[in-house]
């Protein structure tokens, strides 16, 4: 149990990353991104290829992480420019990756079994692991808040949030939608070349929900953690990835349930997580309305008795 | 400063629902004019704010700041020039992000954005100088996010960042429409005060014909795409709404229809 328990947060954190690129379209741009699903096998298949032809693991995630970059750019390209409706955007880059994913591979699964990766010098010490691994994450975290907080990161999240008024100021909303569409696939391929590296495989149909994943975590650590300032919605993301796998490892204890059951889970919990707080939200406000209107019913009824 | 030269727009030409939006304007505005613009529904007011902004391009004609010919540029590409206050409160300003960080986006105006922070110390001590001059209390929640703020400290904080970076042309598009009265009053003397101090060359429309005569050096009426009356200073200080509105009757040859208008 404690193991399934570790592996979980370990999985987690490396789908973290994954996470903090959805929350960058979905949340900040407002602009649900299915490239996601090709960029993050990109991610694995660019790593395990260099690490078999015998480049060093670092090099090998560097140039995951760009080709991401490349791919979240080209879909940008497709949106902004080509005025491409952005989730049509995203599902001719996510059909075109997978192209390109099986060219870069040659074939549909490739080992990394006996070969060393980013994890070789920490595979034998696994109490390392997830104080490694929390570093990681938490340092990506932060470099993401500190970019957010700049200049270009201000006008990012203004394109997403009032696009016409950041124009009115002179910045180009087409470039900042490029960039931070570009930026969020580079991290979820960084996130790709990394699990592939701690599973020891590459596979071509590893990316299939990845977005439908990244949107879960994204939404239950909103759900459960708030998100009012840029800081605590990342911390929120990066907890709401590692709870949804322990939601996720829990839920697979119960023997109803099989491995191939993770799909509909996943869409279970989403739903939930969308569906709740919006119910909350207007029975709440149903309340205070009716509270209002009779306090204002009451204060008049007095008045005229009076008058 | 600003000049329109034969500026026409055509909406949705060749289509049965064409409309000239605006035809052949001519309109020159010399360094620190205030025009107000009146005019009926669809007179063309919006455009003539919205081929300034670059937010359109006339079909023909040229848009002049400071000489240099601009209806080509884009809208962000003119911005560093042009500053501007939308009708609607929630317009101007990113609600999700605080007044500081609105404030922070307005001060980078048509300059480059990198990756310097957006908010630092010294920049925060001028947010809150200039918040200050407001009046109204905005400099004690820097951090508060603007969606918070009602609709007249919206428009308010909207006004500061369309002026407060020194552009050379403040447009101001029915900016105090969608407030009550008192809000409506606060804003129309901060844009008073605004523009006395920074000698911004002005064009604000507005609904109210009071307001119209009382701010503001010219007065320009619109009806149909055209301007078809341009009061310099030396009549304006002694019009009147009536005068004004048998005036547009007697060129238009029909009443001022504008469900919005106000008399004063």
């Amino acid at each position: 149990m404690l193991e399934a328990l570790t592996g979980a947060v370990e999985l987690g954190l490396l789908y973290a990353l994954m996470a903090l690129g959805v929350y960058i379209t979905f949340r900040i741009l407002d602009f649900p991104d299915l490239t996601v699903d090709g960029s993050y096998t990109t991610g694995g298949a660019v790593a395990a290829i260099m690490i078999t032809h015998g480049y060093s693991p670092i090099i090998a995630t560097l140039c995951a992480f760009v080709c991401g970059l490349a791919a979240g750019a080209c879909t940008g390209l497709l949106h902004a420019k080509g005025k491409i409706n952005g989730l049509l955007a995203g599902i001719l880059m996510m059909i075109a990756l997978y192209s390109i994913n099986l060219r870069l591979m040659g074939r549909p699964n490739i080992s990394l079994l006996r070969t060393d990766t980013l994890f070789s010098a920490i595979s034998d010490n696994r109490a390392a692991f997830i104080p490694v691994l929390i570093a990681v994450v938490l340092a990506a975290k932060l470099l993401l808040d500190a970019f957010l907080h700049t200049d270009l990161g201000l006008a990012l999240r203004a394109t997403g949030d009032n696009a016409r008024m950041i124009r009115s100021l002179g910045a180009n909303t087409d470039t900042a939608k490029i960039l931070g569409v570009s930026l969020s696939n580079g991290l979820v391929a960084l996130s790709g070349a990394l699990i592939a590296q701690e599973g020891g495989f590459a596979d071509i149909a590893s990316g299939v929900g990845t977005i439908v994943l990244g949107l879960a975590s994204v939404i239950v650590g909103e759900a459960i953690f708030g998100f009012r300032t840029v800081f605590q919605a990342t911390l929120a993301v990066v907890l709401g990835s590692v709870a949804y796998r322990l939601i996720y490892a829990l839920a697979l204890r119960i023997d109803l349930l099989d491995a191939s059951d993770l799909k509909i889970m996943t869409a279970l919990i989403v739903i939930a997580a969308l569906v709740i707080p919006t119910v909350r939200r207007s029975m709440r406000q149903k309340a205070l309305a009716r509270r209002r209107t009779e306090e204002l019913l009451g204060a008049a009824v007095r008045q005229g008795g009076r008058t | 400063m600003l000049e329109i030269d034969h500026a026409s727009k055509l909406f949705n030409p060749g289509t049965p629902d064409e409309k000239v939006a605006l035809m052949n304007v001519r309109l020159k505005l010399n360094p620190g004019d205030f025009v107000t613009v009146i005019g009926s529904n669809g007179a063309g007011k919006s455009t003539l704010m919205n081929i300034i902004s670059g937010v359109m391009k006339p079909d023909i004609g040229e848009v002049r700041i400071g000489g240099n010919a601009i209806q080509e540029l884009p809208e962000h590409a003119r911005s560093r020039w042009i500053g501007r206050v939308f009708q609607d409160p929630m317009a101007g300003t990113a609600p999700t992000m605080s007044i500081e960080e609105n404030l922070a986006m307005a001060y980078r105006r048509g300059e480059k954005r990198g990756l310097g922070r957006g908010v630092n110390a010294s920049r925060r001590k001028l947010f809150r100088e200039q918040l200050s001059r407001l009046g109204i209390g905005l400099e004690e929640r820097l951090g508060a996010k603007a969606g918070l703020l009602s609709g007249g400290e919206r428009q308010a904080l909207s006004l500061l960042m369309a002026t407060f970076t020194q552009p050379r042309i403040l447009l101001l598009d029915e900016h105090t429409a969608a407030l009550d009265p008192a809000r409506a009053a606060l804003i129309t003397s901060l844009t008073e005060e605004i523009v006395r101090e920074t000698k911004l060359t002005t064009l604000m429309v507005t609904h109210n014909m009071e307001q119209a005569i009382r701010l503001g050096n010219r007065l320009i009426m619109m009806d149909k795409g055209r301007i078809i009356l341009d009061v310099p200073e030396s009549r304006k200080s002694s019009l009147t709404v009536p005068q004004l509105l048998g005036e547009f009757e007697r060129i238009s040859g029909s009443a001022l229809s504008d469900d919005r208008i106000v008399l004063g």
